[in-house]
Protein backbone atom coordinates (compact mmCIF):
# COMPACT_ATOMS: atom_id res chain seq x y z
CA UNK A 1 0.00 0.00 0.00
CA UNK A 2 1.35 3.43 -0.88
CA UNK A 3 0.81 6.00 1.73
CA UNK A 4 1.22 9.90 0.60
CA UNK A 5 1.03 12.97 2.62
CA UNK A 6 -0.91 15.65 -0.05
CA UNK A 7 0.73 18.83 2.21
CA UNK A 8 -0.38 22.71 1.76
CA UNK A 9 2.12 24.63 3.16
CA UNK A 10 2.13 28.26 3.42
CA UNK A 11 -1.38 31.27 3.01
CA UNK A 12 -2.60 29.50 -0.27
CA UNK A 13 -6.64 30.82 0.55
CA UNK A 14 -8.29 27.06 -1.25
CA UNK A 15 -6.95 23.77 -1.91
CA UNK A 16 -9.37 22.29 -4.62
CA UNK A 17 -5.89 21.58 -6.33
CA UNK A 18 -4.23 19.13 -3.02
CA UNK A 19 -8.11 17.95 -3.04
CA UNK A 20 -8.30 16.90 -6.59
CA UNK A 21 -4.72 15.45 -6.98
CA UNK A 22 -5.51 13.43 -3.05
CA UNK A 23 -8.58 12.29 -4.94
CA UNK A 24 -6.85 11.15 -7.83
CA UNK A 25 -4.48 9.04 -5.58
CA UNK A 26 -7.12 7.70 -3.90
CA UNK A 27 -8.76 5.89 -6.77
CA UNK A 28 -5.56 4.75 -7.53
CA UNK A 29 -6.08 2.76 -4.76
CA UNK A 30 -3.14 5.28 -2.58
CA UNK A 31 -3.77 6.09 0.98
CA UNK A 32 -3.95 9.98 1.23
CA UNK A 33 -3.44 11.51 4.28
CA UNK A 34 -4.41 15.25 4.10
CA UNK A 35 -4.05 17.73 6.39
CA UNK A 36 -5.89 20.67 5.67
CA UNK A 37 -4.25 24.45 4.59
CA UNK A 38 -1.48 26.64 6.19
CA UNK A 39 0.73 24.07 7.56
CA UNK A 40 3.70 24.95 8.88
CA UNK A 41 7.11 23.18 7.30
CA UNK A 42 7.51 21.79 10.83
CA UNK A 43 4.29 20.24 11.10
CA UNK A 44 4.48 18.86 7.60
CA UNK A 45 7.79 17.02 7.90
CA UNK A 46 6.19 15.61 11.32
CA UNK A 47 3.35 14.19 9.79
CA UNK A 48 4.90 13.15 7.42
CA UNK A 49 7.49 10.79 9.72
CA UNK A 50 4.75 9.74 12.11
CA UNK A 51 2.60 8.82 9.17
CA UNK A 52 5.46 7.09 7.55
CA UNK A 53 4.30 8.06 4.22
CA UNK A 54 6.31 6.79 1.11
CA UNK A 55 5.68 9.80 -0.84
CA UNK A 56 5.12 13.78 0.05
CA UNK A 57 3.21 15.38 -2.41
CA UNK A 58 3.49 19.69 -1.61
CA UNK A 59 1.28 21.72 -3.45
CA UNK A 60 1.76 25.35 -3.51
CA UNK A 61 0.38 28.31 -5.06
CA UNK A 62 1.46 31.57 -3.34
CA UNK A 63 4.82 31.78 -4.85
CA UNK A 64 6.26 30.76 -1.74
CA UNK A 65 8.32 27.92 -2.84
CA UNK A 66 11.57 29.69 -2.59
CA UNK A 67 11.64 29.76 0.52
CA UNK A 68 9.57 26.80 1.93
CA UNK A 69 10.80 23.99 0.05
CA UNK A 70 14.33 24.10 1.23
CA UNK A 71 13.43 24.07 4.68
CA UNK A 72 10.74 21.13 4.24
CA UNK A 73 13.53 19.24 2.43
CA UNK A 74 16.44 20.35 5.72
CA UNK A 75 13.91 19.14 7.60
CA UNK A 76 13.38 15.90 6.17
CA UNK A 77 17.22 15.72 5.97
CA UNK A 78 18.02 16.63 9.46
CA UNK A 79 15.60 13.77 10.08
CA UNK A 80 17.67 11.36 8.22
CA UNK A 81 15.03 10.57 5.81
CA UNK A 82 16.21 9.46 2.34
CA UNK A 83 13.73 7.13 0.95
CA UNK A 84 10.79 9.34 1.04
CA UNK A 85 9.49 10.71 -2.66
CA UNK A 86 8.86 14.42 -3.00
CA UNK A 87 6.80 15.71 -5.12
CA UNK A 88 5.82 19.65 -5.75
CA UNK A 89 2.73 20.94 -7.53
CA UNK A 90 0.48 24.06 -7.87
CA UNK A 91 2.34 27.27 -9.50
CA UNK A 92 5.83 26.97 -10.09
CA UNK A 93 7.32 29.04 -13.02
CA UNK A 94 9.63 27.11 -15.12
CA UNK A 95 12.48 29.12 -14.23
CA UNK A 96 12.29 27.92 -10.33
CA UNK A 97 12.18 24.32 -11.39
CA UNK A 98 15.91 23.21 -11.07
CA UNK A 99 16.41 25.40 -7.66
CA UNK A 100 13.42 23.29 -6.17
CA UNK A 101 14.85 19.55 -8.06
CA UNK A 102 18.22 20.67 -6.45
CA UNK A 103 16.90 21.66 -3.11
CA UNK A 104 15.64 17.18 -3.30
CA UNK A 105 12.52 17.58 -5.01
CA UNK A 106 12.25 14.55 -7.08
CA UNK A 107 9.60 16.10 -9.58
CA UNK A 108 7.85 19.00 -9.84
CA UNK A 109 4.38 18.79 -11.71
CA UNK A 110 2.89 22.38 -13.45
CA UNK A 111 -0.76 23.36 -13.59
CA UNK A 112 -2.94 21.67 -15.64
CA UNK A 113 -0.71 18.33 -15.39
CA UNK A 114 -2.90 15.51 -15.84
CA UNK A 115 -3.13 13.43 -12.50
CA UNK A 116 -2.76 10.35 -13.92
CA UNK A 117 1.14 11.39 -14.50
CA UNK A 118 1.45 11.89 -10.97
CA UNK A 119 0.07 8.34 -10.24
CA UNK A 120 2.04 6.80 -13.22
CA UNK A 121 5.57 8.62 -11.66
CA UNK A 122 4.69 7.83 -8.07
CA UNK A 123 3.86 4.66 -9.48
CA UNK A 124 7.54 4.04 -11.17
CA UNK A 125 8.98 4.78 -8.21
CA UNK A 126 7.12 3.21 -5.39
CA UNK A 127 5.79 0.18 -6.94
CA UNK A 128 2.40 -0.86 -8.07
CA UNK A 129 1.04 -1.69 -4.52
CA UNK B 1 16.39 1.07 6.30
CA UNK B 2 15.48 0.05 10.06
CA UNK B 3 15.84 -3.77 10.78
CA UNK B 4 13.62 -5.56 13.40
CA UNK B 5 16.25 -4.99 16.19
CA UNK B 6 16.61 -0.77 15.55
CA UNK B 7 12.71 -0.79 15.81
CA UNK B 8 12.03 -3.29 18.74
CA UNK B 9 14.29 -1.25 20.76
CA UNK B 10 13.70 2.15 19.50
CA UNK B 11 9.97 2.02 20.49
CA UNK B 12 10.90 0.85 23.86
CA UNK B 13 12.97 3.93 24.04
CA UNK B 14 9.79 5.94 22.87
CA UNK B 15 11.66 6.44 19.86
CA UNK B 16 9.03 8.53 16.94
CA UNK B 17 10.37 7.30 13.64
CA UNK B 18 11.09 3.61 15.02
CA UNK B 19 7.17 3.41 15.74
CA UNK B 20 6.11 5.19 13.08
CA UNK B 21 8.12 2.25 10.96
CA UNK B 22 6.82 -0.39 13.31
CA UNK B 23 3.22 0.75 12.94
CA UNK B 24 3.53 0.49 9.33
CA UNK B 25 4.71 -3.27 9.75
CA UNK B 26 1.71 -4.19 11.50
CA UNK B 27 -0.46 -2.38 8.94
CA UNK B 28 0.75 -4.06 6.01
CA UNK B 29 0.26 -7.68 8.32
CA UNK B 30 3.85 -8.71 7.38
CA UNK B 31 6.21 -11.55 8.89
CA UNK B 32 8.43 -8.83 10.58
CA UNK B 33 5.10 -6.75 11.95
CA UNK B 34 4.10 -9.81 13.47
CA UNK B 35 7.10 -10.87 15.05
CA UNK B 36 6.96 -7.14 16.17
CA UNK B 37 3.79 -7.26 17.83
CA UNK B 38 5.12 -10.67 19.48
CA UNK B 39 8.16 -9.22 21.01
CA UNK B 40 7.17 -6.40 22.13
CA UNK B 41 3.04 -7.40 23.61
CA UNK B 42 4.78 -8.52 27.13
CA UNK B 43 5.64 -4.14 27.27
CA UNK B 44 2.55 -3.54 27.00
CA UNK B 45 -0.68 -3.16 29.02
CA UNK B 46 -0.12 0.01 31.06
CA UNK B 47 -2.30 2.00 28.89
CA UNK B 48 -6.03 3.07 28.85
CA UNK B 49 -7.61 2.83 25.96
CA UNK B 50 -10.35 4.82 24.80
CA UNK B 51 -12.50 3.66 21.56
CA UNK B 52 -14.42 7.07 20.29
CA UNK B 53 -17.24 5.95 17.52
CA UNK B 54 -20.33 7.58 15.69
CA UNK B 55 -20.92 8.68 12.64
CA UNK B 56 -19.26 10.85 10.28
CA UNK B 57 -19.18 14.66 10.97
CA UNK B 58 -20.36 14.34 14.73
CA UNK B 59 -17.34 15.49 16.25
CA UNK B 60 -15.10 12.67 17.04
CA UNK B 61 -12.28 13.50 15.60
CA UNK B 62 -12.94 17.47 17.44
CA UNK B 63 -13.33 15.56 20.48
CA UNK B 64 -10.24 14.08 20.32
CA UNK B 65 -8.53 16.90 19.97
CA UNK B 66 -10.04 18.62 22.77
CA UNK B 67 -9.72 15.28 25.00
CA UNK B 68 -5.85 15.55 23.94
CA UNK B 69 -5.45 19.04 25.10
CA UNK B 70 -7.08 18.16 28.22
CA UNK B 71 -5.08 15.38 28.97
CA UNK B 72 -2.08 17.00 28.56
CA UNK B 73 -2.47 19.54 31.02
CA UNK B 74 -2.31 16.59 34.00
CA UNK B 75 1.16 15.30 31.98
CA UNK B 76 -1.02 12.62 30.41
CA UNK B 77 0.90 11.46 27.42
CA UNK B 78 -1.41 10.41 24.45
CA UNK B 79 -1.55 7.97 21.40
CA UNK B 80 -4.50 8.54 18.54
CA UNK B 81 -5.19 5.98 16.09
CA UNK B 82 -7.65 7.38 13.60
CA UNK B 83 -9.99 4.58 11.39
CA UNK B 84 -11.07 5.75 8.46
CA UNK B 85 -12.82 3.80 5.72
CA UNK B 86 -11.21 2.73 2.64
CA UNK B 87 -12.76 2.72 -0.76
CA UNK B 88 -14.46 -0.80 -1.49
CA UNK B 89 -13.74 -0.13 -5.71
CA UNK B 90 -9.78 0.82 -5.48
CA UNK B 91 -8.90 -0.05 -1.80
CA UNK B 92 -7.61 3.40 -1.33
CA UNK B 93 -8.62 6.26 1.21
CA UNK B 94 -8.50 10.15 2.34
CA UNK B 95 -7.55 9.96 5.50
CA UNK B 96 -8.36 13.44 6.95
CA UNK B 97 -8.64 13.19 10.75
CA UNK B 98 -5.24 15.35 10.96
CA UNK B 99 -7.52 18.02 10.29
CA UNK B 100 -8.46 18.17 13.44
CA UNK B 101 -5.59 17.91 15.16
CA UNK B 102 -3.51 20.92 14.87
CA UNK B 103 -3.11 21.59 18.03
CA UNK B 104 -1.11 18.99 19.31
CA UNK B 105 0.81 18.42 16.43
CA UNK B 106 4.03 20.40 17.69
CA UNK B 107 3.90 18.27 21.16
CA UNK B 108 6.17 15.33 21.99
CA UNK B 109 4.03 14.12 24.13
CA UNK B 110 1.12 13.52 21.29
CA UNK B 111 1.46 10.94 18.48
CA UNK B 112 -1.42 10.63 16.28
CA UNK B 113 -1.08 7.73 13.41
CA UNK B 114 -4.18 7.46 10.52
CA UNK B 115 -4.87 3.93 9.55
CA UNK B 116 -7.32 2.88 6.70
CA UNK B 117 -10.05 0.30 7.31
CA UNK B 118 -9.32 -1.86 4.31
CA UNK B 119 -6.07 -3.31 2.72
CA UNK B 120 -4.95 -5.48 5.56
CA UNK B 121 -4.39 -8.57 5.03
CA UNK B 122 -5.79 -9.90 8.34
CA UNK B 123 -8.55 -7.26 8.64
CA UNK B 124 -8.93 -3.56 11.04
CA UNK B 125 -9.28 -5.73 13.89
CA UNK B 126 -5.65 -7.37 13.41
CA UNK B 127 -4.17 -4.06 12.18
CA UNK B 128 -5.71 -1.82 15.08
CA UNK B 129 -4.86 -4.47 17.71
CA UNK B 130 -1.17 -4.44 16.90
CA UNK B 131 -1.11 -0.79 16.16
CA UNK B 132 -2.60 -0.16 19.54
CA UNK B 133 0.03 -2.96 21.04
CA UNK B 134 3.22 -1.09 19.68
CA UNK B 135 1.49 2.71 20.92
CA UNK B 136 1.04 1.34 24.24
CA UNK B 137 4.23 -0.15 24.26
CA UNK B 138 6.09 2.55 23.49
CA UNK B 139 4.65 4.21 26.79
CA UNK B 140 1.43 6.09 26.02
CA UNK B 141 -0.50 6.68 28.91
CA UNK B 142 -4.02 7.28 26.96
CA UNK B 143 -4.49 5.69 23.41
CA UNK B 144 -7.49 7.26 21.64
CA UNK B 145 -8.75 5.58 18.92
CA UNK B 146 -11.55 6.92 16.50
CA UNK B 147 -13.44 4.83 13.89
CA UNK B 148 -16.74 5.75 12.50
CA UNK B 149 -19.07 3.34 14.00
CA UNK B 150 -20.41 1.95 10.52
CA UNK B 151 -19.66 -1.67 10.07
CA UNK B 152 -19.44 -4.54 11.72
CA UNK B 153 -15.03 -4.41 11.76
CA UNK B 154 -15.16 -1.43 12.75
CA UNK B 155 -17.64 -1.95 15.97
CA UNK B 156 -15.47 -5.30 16.73
CA UNK B 157 -12.45 -2.55 17.11
CA UNK B 158 -14.02 -1.32 20.00
CA UNK B 159 -13.29 -4.74 22.42
CA UNK B 160 -9.74 -3.52 22.02
CA UNK B 161 -10.74 -0.50 24.33
CA UNK B 162 -11.13 -0.41 27.60
CA UNK B 163 -13.61 2.37 27.65
CA UNK B 164 -16.10 2.67 25.02
CA UNK B 165 -17.28 6.32 24.18
CA UNK B 166 -20.28 6.52 21.79
CA UNK B 167 -20.95 10.15 20.20
CA UNK B 168 -23.47 11.36 18.35
CA UNK B 169 -24.97 14.85 17.55
CA UNK B 170 -28.13 16.94 17.25
CA UNK B 171 -29.38 15.47 13.40
CA UNK B 172 -26.81 13.14 12.76
CA UNK B 173 -25.63 9.77 13.86
CA UNK B 174 -28.95 9.03 13.26
CA UNK B 175 -30.48 6.76 16.45
CA UNK B 176 -32.15 4.15 14.30
CA UNK B 177 -28.86 3.39 12.36
CA UNK B 178 -26.85 3.32 15.39
CA UNK B 179 -29.03 0.67 17.20
CA UNK B 180 -28.63 -1.02 13.77
CA UNK B 181 -25.21 -1.12 13.78
CA UNK B 182 -25.07 -2.44 17.62
CA UNK B 183 -23.37 0.57 18.66
CA UNK B 184 -25.31 1.38 21.54
CA UNK B 185 -24.48 -1.63 23.60
CA UNK B 186 -21.06 -1.28 23.54
CA UNK B 187 -20.93 2.42 24.67
CA UNK B 188 -19.47 3.01 28.40
CA UNK B 189 -20.09 6.50 27.88
CA UNK B 190 -22.13 8.26 25.33
CA UNK B 191 -21.66 11.82 24.43
CA UNK B 192 -24.12 14.03 22.71
CA UNK B 193 -21.65 16.75 20.95
CA UNK B 194 -22.57 20.04 19.21
CA UNK B 195 -24.31 20.70 22.74
CA UNK B 196 -25.02 24.46 21.30
CA UNK B 197 -26.99 23.18 18.30
CA UNK B 198 -30.80 23.00 18.60
CA UNK B 199 -31.70 20.04 19.16
CA UNK B 200 -28.47 18.96 21.73
CA UNK B 201 -31.23 18.33 24.59
CA UNK B 202 -33.74 16.19 22.50
CA UNK B 203 -31.15 13.74 21.39
CA UNK B 204 -30.10 13.72 25.02
CA UNK B 205 -33.59 12.63 26.30
CA UNK B 206 -34.29 10.22 23.17
CA UNK B 207 -30.82 8.54 24.27
CA UNK B 208 -31.81 8.49 27.45
CA UNK B 209 -35.31 6.47 26.55
CA UNK B 210 -33.18 4.16 24.09
CA UNK B 211 -30.63 3.63 26.48
CA UNK B 212 -33.23 2.50 29.27
CA UNK B 213 -34.45 -0.31 26.95
CA UNK B 214 -31.39 -1.78 25.94
CA UNK B 215 -29.36 -1.45 29.33
CA UNK B 216 -28.45 -4.85 30.81
CA UNK B 217 -25.71 -3.66 32.53
CA UNK B 218 -26.60 -3.01 35.91
CA UNK B 219 -23.16 -2.28 37.57
CA UNK B 220 -22.18 0.49 35.17
CA UNK B 221 -24.65 2.72 34.20
CA UNK B 222 -23.42 4.72 30.91
CA UNK B 223 -23.55 8.73 31.27
CA UNK B 224 -24.71 10.57 29.21
CA UNK B 225 -22.39 14.01 28.37
CA UNK B 226 -23.32 16.73 26.21
CA UNK B 227 -20.39 18.61 25.00
CA UNK B 228 -19.12 21.27 22.10
CA UNK B 229 -16.05 19.66 20.95
CA UNK B 230 -14.96 22.99 19.15
CA UNK B 231 -15.22 25.28 22.08
CA UNK B 232 -14.05 22.85 24.62
CA UNK B 233 -17.03 22.78 26.54
CA UNK B 234 -17.70 19.85 28.78
CA UNK B 235 -15.08 18.04 28.11
CA UNK B 236 -13.99 18.56 31.80
CA UNK B 237 -17.09 16.12 33.22
CA UNK B 238 -16.19 13.89 29.95
CA UNK B 239 -12.74 13.08 31.22
CA UNK B 240 -14.18 12.66 34.32
CA UNK B 241 -16.64 10.20 33.42
CA UNK B 242 -13.69 8.04 31.68
CA UNK B 243 -11.67 8.38 34.94
CA UNK B 244 -14.57 6.93 36.60
CA UNK B 245 -14.98 4.24 34.29
CA UNK B 246 -11.38 3.23 34.51
CA UNK B 247 -11.52 3.40 37.93
CA UNK B 248 -14.50 1.10 38.07
CA UNK B 249 -13.14 -1.30 35.76
CA UNK B 250 -9.99 -1.66 37.92
CA UNK B 251 -12.06 -2.18 41.02
CA UNK B 252 -14.03 -5.36 39.37
CA UNK B 253 -11.17 -6.55 37.98
CA UNK B 254 -12.13 -5.84 34.55
CA UNK B 255 -8.86 -4.52 33.61
CA UNK B 256 -6.82 -7.62 33.99
CA UNK B 257 -9.47 -9.55 32.57
CA UNK B 258 -9.27 -7.22 29.48
CA UNK B 259 -6.07 -7.94 29.09
CA UNK B 260 -6.14 -11.48 29.42
CA UNK B 261 -8.26 -11.43 26.42
CA UNK B 262 -5.85 -9.52 24.66
CA UNK B 263 -3.40 -11.95 25.56
CA UNK B 264 -5.64 -14.81 24.21
CA UNK B 265 -6.46 -12.47 20.52
CA UNK B 266 -2.71 -12.61 19.97
CA UNK B 267 -2.69 -16.25 20.51
CA UNK B 268 -5.51 -17.13 17.97
CA UNK B 269 -4.20 -14.86 15.73
CA UNK B 270 -0.79 -16.23 16.18
CA UNK B 271 -2.25 -19.76 15.43
CA UNK B 272 -4.17 -18.45 12.15
CA UNK B 273 -0.91 -17.76 10.92
CA UNK B 274 0.37 -21.19 11.31
CA UNK B 275 -2.59 -22.58 9.46
CA UNK B 276 -2.21 -19.88 6.58
CA UNK B 277 1.30 -20.99 7.03
CA UNK B 278 0.78 -24.83 6.45
CA UNK B 279 -1.21 -23.98 3.42
CA UNK B 280 1.11 -21.84 1.70
CA UNK B 281 3.67 -24.53 2.16
CA UNK B 282 1.74 -27.31 1.53
CA UNK B 283 0.70 -25.55 -1.98
CA UNK B 284 3.59 -24.65 -3.14
CA UNK B 285 5.11 -28.44 -2.02
CA UNK B 286 2.20 -29.65 -4.20
CA UNK B 287 1.39 -31.74 -1.26
CA UNK B 288 -2.05 -29.63 -0.67
CA UNK B 289 -2.69 -31.13 -4.06
CA UNK B 290 -2.04 -34.84 -3.46
CA UNK B 291 -4.49 -34.51 -0.32
CA UNK B 292 -6.90 -33.17 -1.96
CA UNK B 293 -7.08 -35.62 -5.07
CA UNK B 294 -6.82 -38.59 -1.81
CA UNK B 295 -9.64 -37.08 -0.10
CA UNK B 296 -11.62 -37.17 -2.93
CA UNK B 297 -10.86 -40.82 -3.45
CA UNK B 298 -12.43 -41.14 0.19
CA UNK B 299 -9.67 -40.70 2.68
CA UNK B 300 -9.55 -38.78 6.14
CA UNK B 301 -9.23 -35.16 5.79
CA UNK B 302 -8.12 -34.91 9.04
CA UNK B 303 -5.70 -37.15 8.59
CA UNK B 304 -4.29 -34.88 5.65
CA UNK B 305 -5.01 -31.81 8.26
CA UNK B 306 -2.51 -33.99 10.42
CA UNK B 307 0.00 -34.12 8.49
CA UNK B 308 0.24 -31.18 6.50
CA UNK B 309 1.12 -29.54 10.02
CA UNK B 310 3.06 -32.00 11.07
CA UNK B 311 5.40 -31.88 8.07
CA UNK B 312 5.64 -27.69 8.01
CA UNK B 313 6.55 -28.62 12.13
CA UNK B 314 9.33 -30.62 11.07
CA UNK B 315 10.63 -27.51 8.51
CA UNK B 316 9.69 -25.06 10.76
CA UNK B 317 9.33 -25.67 14.41
N1 LIG C 1 -21.39 23.43 16.13
C1 LIG C 1 -20.46 22.51 16.45
N2 LIG C 1 -19.70 21.97 15.46
C2 LIG C 1 -18.78 21.05 15.81
C3 LIG C 1 -18.59 20.64 17.14
N3 LIG C 1 -17.62 19.68 17.16
C4 LIG C 1 -17.23 19.52 15.88
N4 LIG C 1 -17.92 20.34 15.05
C5 LIG C 1 -17.77 20.47 13.60
O1 LIG C 1 -18.31 19.31 12.99
C6 LIG C 1 -17.60 18.98 11.80
C7 LIG C 1 -17.14 17.54 11.81
O2 LIG C 1 -16.20 17.37 12.85
P1 LIG C 1 -15.19 16.15 12.88
O3 LIG C 1 -14.49 16.24 14.19
O4 LIG C 1 -14.36 16.10 11.66
O5 LIG C 1 -16.21 14.91 12.87
P2 LIG C 1 -15.92 13.35 12.71
O6 LIG C 1 -16.21 13.00 11.30
O7 LIG C 1 -16.90 12.70 13.64
O8 LIG C 1 -14.50 13.11 13.10
C8 LIG C 1 -16.47 19.98 11.72
O9 LIG C 1 -16.82 21.00 10.85
C9 LIG C 1 -16.34 20.48 13.15
O10 LIG C 1 -15.79 21.78 13.21
C10 LIG C 1 -19.41 21.24 18.17
O11 LIG C 1 -19.32 20.94 19.36
N5 LIG C 1 -20.31 22.16 17.76
MG1 LIG D 1 -12.87 12.18 12.08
Amino acid sequence: MIRVLVAKPGLDGHDRGAKVIARALRDAGMEVIYTGLHQTPEQIVDAALSEDVDVLAISILSGAHPTLVPRIMELLRANDVDDMLVLLGGIIPEDDVPAMKAAGVHQVFGPGTDTQDIVDFIRQHKGTA
Amino acid sequence: MMDLETVYQGIQEGRRRALARGLSWVDEGSDRGNALLGRLFPHAGHAHVIGITGAPGVGKSTLVNALTLHLRKTKQTVGILAVDPSSPFTGGAILGDRIRMQDSVDDQGVYMRSLASRGHVGGLSRATFGALTLLDAAGFDVILIETVGAGQAEVDVMRFAQTVLVVLAPGLGDDIQAIKAGILEIGNIFVVNKGDREGADRTVRSLRSMLGLTSTSLDWVPPIIKTSADRNEGIGELVQAIEDHKAYLTNHAIWDQMRERQAENLLEQALEDMVEAVKKESRRQGEWYRAVSSIRQGESAPAFARELISQWLQKNG
